[in-house]
């Protein structure tokens, strides 16, 4: 059972608390988007084996979405941030950097 | 004969003698003692049949790695099969049976299994059993189930309750022997919280039984003082009999307690810093022919049942080993005045100082000797000798009813491995013990487990302490805490010689022995039968594993699994570290189901929400069913009525007179704020900002996929405020996708929602008599003028302050009323009182579909399903095209959604008007896709017998449906075909004068 | 290639045994090949099967990185059904069904195809009518399915509690030839028949790198070296994601972790597969006498293979409350499976925007009793370099042009 820290309310938060809502940093494509930019936004994922970021909601607690940069093979957490964001903090990119020196950065 | 000592037996208490019965037979054990030493200390040697070949099977071990002794518990709702002899208490009164014979344990007529045992090796299923094919359904499995299998289950439901327990710590410490008492003392010094689990009865783990002494007195003494040092400490919590089952993810672990009083067992929930796993070590069997006839016993548990429990395994004992630790067994029994006819020490060199101990007992020691087989029926009467370099050639046979047996032990690495910790391979002692480099890590990429003692590779009873305490300091060090730096107790053991390998004994055995040479008990694994699978291609652990069921049985592979790895190793040419070892999964011991649902059950299983008049309807005949978590009244019943007469009667009524529904499970969110219109105007297909204070309007939901999910009237309450109304069943959905848009996409906007779902009671009020009721309740004017169709007002409606909306969903005059939930059943009573002279009667869900049908309204999840579009609805109306941008406008432009040849909504009306279309029918054109499958054109969504016409009706989606007005399609049902016209969806009321009243 | 049968069984026993042909295949790679399959899972050697028996192409290489059959082949539930909704659905996984019904004998393998009926219950009204129309679906795609009553729910399953409390069953979905088979077997039995058919089958030989020239594929670098192909087609479910990129494209796919657990044996107390979807729990009672229970899937991305116990939690609190007397039984083994998942949750057969490269993956919680009929198919487009009837509509096309294969009205887990 994950635990990740909600940004918004400070909880350390039990997996079973929070409802997870997939890759984080989408850009949405709109009415005049093209079918191929469309099909991307909607479907096309990261799935990265490793640094993910991701979103999640603290549902049973203070009821915010949040973003987390998260290991999928190690599960590790590198630092969960603001869900108002379009690219991941300097912080977490550094937090990352730290523990994987070989990580080439955000797509 | 196994039997009870005269003295002695650190554990029972002779002055509480304990009744039982085993197979019907009354036995008597003491307080204190397990299942499987009061077994033992009545001459119950064989105690159970093996998985395949029936074998007669005895105790092995004294712990959860025991593989034989499991058996039936109890009676009715409370029994439990499998259960392990070893780690159950003895009780007074307990029936026990044995399990996996017919039709009895001394006489169990699968023997035959065993008899043919060279045609049944490892894998022999998936080489036969192929024809006739039907045989393997009919005739084949059913016999391979009936002979699988161990116990039964039982045949009612479980009379006992279970719990959950939630616990904090900083550290939990997973076994009480010495070093993990060491580590819970150190790390509750350096002030951390400490939770220290042992699943024994009794602290202090194998120290007392081996003969250690810490600062030069018992380790018994140690240990009494040093858990009453930490039950004087607050911040230390001790728990035993309490078996840490699983390390998940994040330092996440569950725990089972075997409860003494209220429920049977409790079920841990643990969220620790850090762990540290003393879980101590388990003894490997040796490997020679027969090596499991009952009465061939682990050297330490001989040791364990003899000064424990004061039980004999018989007069004479043979001890058998590879190592050192084995000779303490032989003092033990010599100690308590029993026999040790030899110890057969396979090594050439014996020179450890236990050795010598035995030898100045006067205890015959035979180094270089082996076993090159037991003897006896049923048990052992005896042990054939040979020597270890040989090939079997039987020396002599010493004749004695039991014999203990060492290997080796394994480190208990469980803990360190489920949740993902890497071992490294030992080559002085021929174990594998966690790698300190590869540990298991949590969220922060640091190890949340620490290895200690006996499970951390050190074996040596006297180093033990030692590694406890550093593994204590290093716990507390990892969470920022000020560990003691001094010297701890000093803990001392006898030198021990190395261990010497013996993967197979004698070492040169033939195939007719190794035939014999048990690796697995219960599950009938051979070391043939390993070798075998090498052979064949199953070279891979695990492929070894599921292909000869090695390590599968219900002890996981606590005593077979190494024994497997070496004759791998042998079989591929490779060393034991290159095979690897399987996954270890939680969890360590097996945990009950019933545990693992806890309180969880029957009302509490999933909680029902209900609404403010849930107790009237309950009261008056309601039949219930259940829409999302709530329940709803389907219809309400009168005596004598059947749920179809009492529907019919519902819809009548309403139509005729008067209806009344709860319909405050209906979603009711708030969406207010500055840029409310904008939000509102984004998340439905249709334009919303334009609708006036005062005024509703209905709307689509669709998902960025284009298709509808939700749909609902809309009431603006003021400029800055609108009031979603949602599907029962969507209200918290339609919720948390609004927050989840303004909380991730437009963060800008200044919108605030609430779902005030449960806030009110809503009623519905319909029928021509509905202004006539509500006029008599007075309070507020619902003339046709104050209040016009898809209006809304508010005031106070018989004193209670109530919002009315005029909308209707059955095509009558309609009137919703949100009252505070706490006037929900006032109300409801008012209306009752005031509509009885109006012949008013309360209607269920299925009236209200039913209407709803006749006047072609759509409903989620029967015209949907998650690939439906408002236009396939022919909700065209309801879609802007002039709005830029709304969820689900970009995917509705895509190809197929735009095909001319979806399929869209339709009424059907069968040209027999007695004859219902069935729920879910298909209709056919008699052509056949190239898969073979008939081709449809169309489908049911909805069908009724309609009370108000008095025929059947039905909602469908049919090809081009609306351009096929008229035409008669035929739909398939059974082998024949029901016909059925396009029609339009609305049967009743098309003008939709009814409304109006 | 022995055959097997109870005579060469007696045979061999008469022998000591010692006569017993290698069964599980490892050869070393040689420099080129036909086709490459990536991935010796169920559908990796299915592939390989059908490609050289249907379509006489067995210059064949699977590579596999681990060993055969480690994937979900070995994990999951080994359920076999094909009651589904949609047609391009049910004609796949029907095709799959019936192949497994003289997989057995074709393959000379006893995969152990039980035929024992796998019933899906209604708890409630919306279900109820879900079912009724999966049936009258599957009657009209020539699958043999029913809607039944509640008294017969308990006939076919003595120890289901009918009445609930909380989730009273309403009536149910049978579909008397579904079943359950013996996984491993499944995978072992394809590999052997793959090699006799001169196949290879390369374990431990994990592919680092997809080569391409002009835009096509020419070969694949592995850890035991490069070797050339024509054809790709990559099979590795939870893992095509880092496949794809070696080749340069991505995919509408996501793996996480689906949950599963096996109680200890007990004699023979449930005949038939039971699913109750609304409560999110199936069971069923392998040969040798474990329940063994699959249980919901994480939503988060996750490539740990371990079990989960928040989710088991779940799964077991609701069959205690369907099966009461199976409270007493105790859990044995939970475990994990990497399932990948696409956007509509139906899987993928398809070709790929890089020539001569094909995929097969997103078969999520369902992938196991799709083997044979997913390999058929797989095989038939890479041999005639496009998708047959049975692959067509899962093309990677449908996500651009919104024609989703959506199966999730009929049951709310698609296992």
């Amino acid at each position: 059972m994950l635990q990740l820290e909600c940004p918004v309310c400070g909880v350390l938060a039990d997996e079973t608390e929070l409802v997870p809502g997939g890759e984080a940093h989408l850009q949405r494509a709109g009415p005049d988007s093209t079918d191929d930019a469309f099909a991307d936004y909607l479907f096309t994922r990261a799935n990265p084996r490793g640094v993910h970021f991701e979103r999640w909601c603290h549902v049973y607690g203070c009821g915010k979405w949040f973003h987390a940069a998260r290991d999928t093979a190690t599960l590790e957490v590198f630092g969960t941030y603001s869900a108002q964001t379009t690219a991941p903090p300097d912080d977490i990119v550094a937090a990352i950097r730290a523990r994987r020196p070989e990580w080439e950065g955000p797509a | 004969m196994s039997t009870r000592l005269a003295t002695g037996g650190t554990r029972i208490d002779r002055s509480q003698r304990l009744g039982f019965t085993w197979d019907g037979q009354p036995l008597q054990g003491f307080a204190g003692d397990t299942l499987a030493s009061a077994l033992l200390a009545n001459n119950q040697v064989l105690v159970g049949r093996s998985f395949k070949y029936h074998r007669p099977r005895g105790v092995v071990a004294a712990g959860p790695e025991e593989p034989n002794a499991l058996v039936g518990l109890g009676t009715g709702g409370s029994f439990e099969p499998n259960a392990r002899a070893t780690t159950t208490a003895l009780a007074d009164g307990m029936l026990v049976a044995s399990q996996n014979a017919w039709p009895g344990l001394a006489h169990d007529v699968g023997v035959v299994n065993g008899w043919l045992s060279r045609f049944l090796r490892a894998g022999f299923y998936y080489k036969t059993f192929l024809w006739p094919r039907a045989f393997w359904k009919r005739l084949y499995e059913p016999a391979i189930r009936r002979a699988a299998g161990l116990g039964r289950a039982p045949d009612r439901a479980d009379a006992d309750r279970y719990e959950y327990l939630y616990l904090h710590a900083d550290v939990l410490v997973a076994g009480g022997g010495i070093a993990g008492l060491a580590a819970a003392r150190e790390a509750a010094q350096a002030g951390l919280r400490v939770l220290l689990i042992e699943q024994e009865a009794c602290w202090g783990g194998r120290a007392a039984t081996d003969g250690v002494t810490v600062d030069g007195k018992p380790a018994a003494d140690w240990v009494a003082g040093t858990v009453a040092e930490l039950q004087a400490m607050e911040t230390v919590t001790l728990r035993l009999r309490t078996t840490v089952t699983g390390v998940h993810d994040h330092g996440f672990v569950t725990a089972l307690e075997a409860a003494d009083a209220g429920p049977r067992q409790r079920l841990w929930r643990i969220r620790a810093r850090h762990i540290v796993a003393a879980t101590g070590a388990i003894e490997r069997p040796l490997p020679f022919a027969q090596n499991d006839r009952p009465g061939v016993m682990l050297a330490g548990a001989v040791r364990d049942y003899a000064v424990h429990y004061a039980v004999s395994p018989g007069d004479r004992t043979v001890v058998v080993t590879n190592n050192d630790d084995a000779y303490r067994t032989a003092i033990a029994l010599r100690e308590a005045g029993l026999t040790v006819p030899a110890i057969l020490d396979a090594r050439l060199r014996v020179e450890g100082a236990l050795p010598e101990r035995a030898r100045a007992m006067g205890i015959p020691i035979k180094p270089g000797h082996a076993v090159a087989g037991s003897v006896g029926r049923g048990r052992v009467e005896g042990v054939a000798v040979c020597v270890q370099a040989g090939e079997g050639a039987v020396l002599e046979t010493i004749p004695c009813e039991a014999v203990a047996m060492s290997g080796g032990w394994s480190p208990t690495v469980h803990l360190w491995s489920q949740a993902g910790g890497k071992l490294r391979w030992d080559a002085a002692q021929l174990l594998f013990r966690p790698d300190p480099a590869r540990p298991p890590i949590g969220a922060d990429g640091a190890a949340i487990v620490t290895a200690a003692g006996a499970a951390n590779g050190v074996l040596p009873a006297g180093d033990c302490l030692e590694d406890g305490v550093a593994a204590g300091r290093a716990a507390a060090k990892a969470l920022g805490a000020k560990p003691q730096t001094g010297k701890a107790a000093t803990a001392a053991a006898p030198e021990e010689a190395p261990i010497e390998a013996v993967w197979c004994m004698p070492q040169g055995a033939p195939p007719a022995l190794r035939d014999k040479i048990w690796l697995d008990f219960q599950n009938d694994v051979t070391m043939s039968d390993v070798a075998l699978a090498a052979r064949e291609g199953y070279e891979s652990v695990e492929h070894a594993k599921r292909y000869t069921t090695l390590g599968m049985a219900t002890d996981q592979g606590k005593l077979s699994n190494i024994g497997g790895l070496a004759v791998l190793a042998e079989a591929r040419g490779a060393t034991i570290p290159e095979i690897g070892t399987t996954t270890f999964r939680p969890p360590f011991t097996p945990v009950t189901l019933g545990a693992i649902g806890g309180e969880a059950r029957g009302a509490l299983f999933k909680p029902t929400r209900k609404t403010a008049m849930d107790g009237w309807h309950d009261a008056n005949g309601a039949v219930w069913e259940p829409v999302a978590d709530w329940r709803r009244p389907f219809c309400y019943r009168k005596p004598g009525e059947t749920v179809d007469q009492a529907v019919a009667r519902e819809v009548r009524n309403t139509r005729r007179n008067l209806g009344i529904l709860d319909a405050s499970t209906l979603g009711k969110i708030l969406v207010t704020g500055p840029d409310a219109g904008r939000f509102v105007d984004t998340l439905y297909t249709n334009r919303m900002s334009t609708l006036k204070p005062g005024r509703c309007r209905y709307g689509l939901m669709c998902n960025e996929n284009g298709f509808l999910f939700d749909d609902g009237v809309v009431a603006r309450i003021d400029d800055h405020s609108f009031l979603c109304h949602t599907t029962s069943g969507g209200s918290d959905h339609v919720h948390a996708w609004m927050e989840e848009w303004l909380q991730t996409e437009w963060w800008d906007w200044q919108v605030y929602t609430a779902n005030l779902t449960e806030q009110f009671a809503q009623i519905a009020v319909v029928g021509p008599q509905a202004r006539a009721v509500l006029e008599a309740l007075g309070g507020i004017d619902l003339s046709a003028d104050a209040l016009p169709f898809m209006g809304w007002t508010e005031g106070t409606l018989a004193g209670i302050p109530a919002r009315v909306f005029r909308i209707s969903f059955s095509g009558e005059l309609s009137f919703e009323i949100a009252v505070p939930a706490a006037h929900g059943q006032a109300l409801w009573d008012r209306l009752m009182a005031a509509g009885a002279a109006h012949a008013i009667a309360p209607y269920g869900t299925e009236a209200l579909h039913i209407m709803r049908a006749e006047k072609g309204f759509i409903m989620i999840g029967d015209e949907t399903d998650g690939t439906v579009t408002p236009q396939d609805l022919g909700l065209d109306w309801a879609v802007s095209k002039k709005k830029d941008d709304f969820l689900g406008k970009r995917a509705q432009a895509r190809a197929d959604l735009t095909r001319p040849d979806r399929w869209r909504l339709v009424g059907l009306q069968t040209l027999d008007p007695r004859t219902r279309l069935p729920d879910g029918a298909h209709a056919v054109d008699g052509t056949v896709l190239p898969t073979g499958i008939r081709r449809t054109i169309g489908r049911v969504t909805s069908t009724y017998m309609s009370p108000t016409l008095d025929r059947s009706i039905a909602l469908g989606l049919v090809e081009r449906g609306p351009e096929r007005i008229g035409e008669v399609i035929r739909f398939a049902d059974g082998r024949g075909h029901i016909e059925a016209r396009i029609v339009d969806p609305v049967f009743y009321d098309p003008q939709g004068e009814r409304q109006n009243g | 290639m022995t055959r097997y049968s109870a005579f060469a069984i007696v045979r061999e026993a008469l022998r000591g045994n010692a006569g017993w042909p290698r069964a599980l295949p490892d050869a070393a790679p040689r420099q080129r090949y036909r086709v490459i399959v990536v991935g010796a899972g169920g559908h990796g050697l299915a592939t390989a099967y059908y490609l050289a028996r249907n379509h006489g192409i067995a210059d064949v290489a699977v590579l596999e990185k681990g060993w055969l059959g480690g994937g979900n082949t070995g994990r999951n539930t080994t359920i076999i059904r094909s009651n589904y909704l949609r047609d391009p659905s049910a004609a796949v996984y029907e095709k799959s069904r019936s192949l497994y019904e003289t997989l057995s004998q074709e393959i000379n393998f006893n995969v152990m195809f039980s035929p024992r009926g796998v019933l899906m219950l209604a708890q409630t009204h919306h279900e109820a009518r879900a079912f009724q129309r999966t049936a009258r679906a599957n009657a009209l795609q020539g699958i043999k399915t029913e809607y039944v009553a509640p008294f017969r729910a308990q006939e076919l399953c003595p120890i289901l509690n009918v009445r609930g409390p909380r989730y009273p069953v309403l009536g149910g979905l049978w579909q008397p030839r579904g079943g359950t088979a013996r996984h491993d077997a499944v995978a072992w039995g394809y590999a052997r028949a793959c090699a006799a058919m001169g196949v290879d089958i390369v374990q431990n030989c994990a592919v680092t790198g997809i080569r391409r020239a002009g835009g096509k594929v020419v070969g694949v670098d592995t850890a035991k070296g490069p070797i050339d192909c024509d054809k790709l087609c990559i099979v590795v479910a939870g893992h095509s994601g880092q496949l794809a990129e070696m080749a340069g494209f991505r995919l509408p796919v996501e793996s996480v972790a689906l949950q599963a657990l096996v109680s200890e044996p007990v004699k023979p107390l449930m005949d038939i597969v039971v699913m109750a979807n609304t409560v999110h729990g199936y069971l069923s009672q392998s040969d040798k006498g474990e329940m063994v229970i699959g249980g919901g899937a994480d939503g988060f991305n996750n490539f740990t293979q371990r079990g989960s116990f928040h989710h088991i939690e779940e799964t077991v609190r609701a069959l205690c409350e369907t099966f009461p007397v199976i409270s007493r039984l105790k859990m044995l083994r939970q475990w994990g499976g990497v399932v990948d998942m696409t956007g509509d949750r139906s899987p993928i057969i398809s070709k790929t925007p890089v020539e001569g490269v094909f995929i097969n993956c997103g078969w999520g919680t369902g992938g196991f009793k799709a083997i044979p009929g997913s390999g058929w198919a797989t095989a038939e487009m890479v041999a005639n370099g496009a998708p047959g009837h049975l692959a067509g509509p899962f093309g990677l096309d449908r996500f651009r042009e919104g024609r989703m294969i959506d199966e999730s009205v009929a049951a709310a887990v698609a296992h």
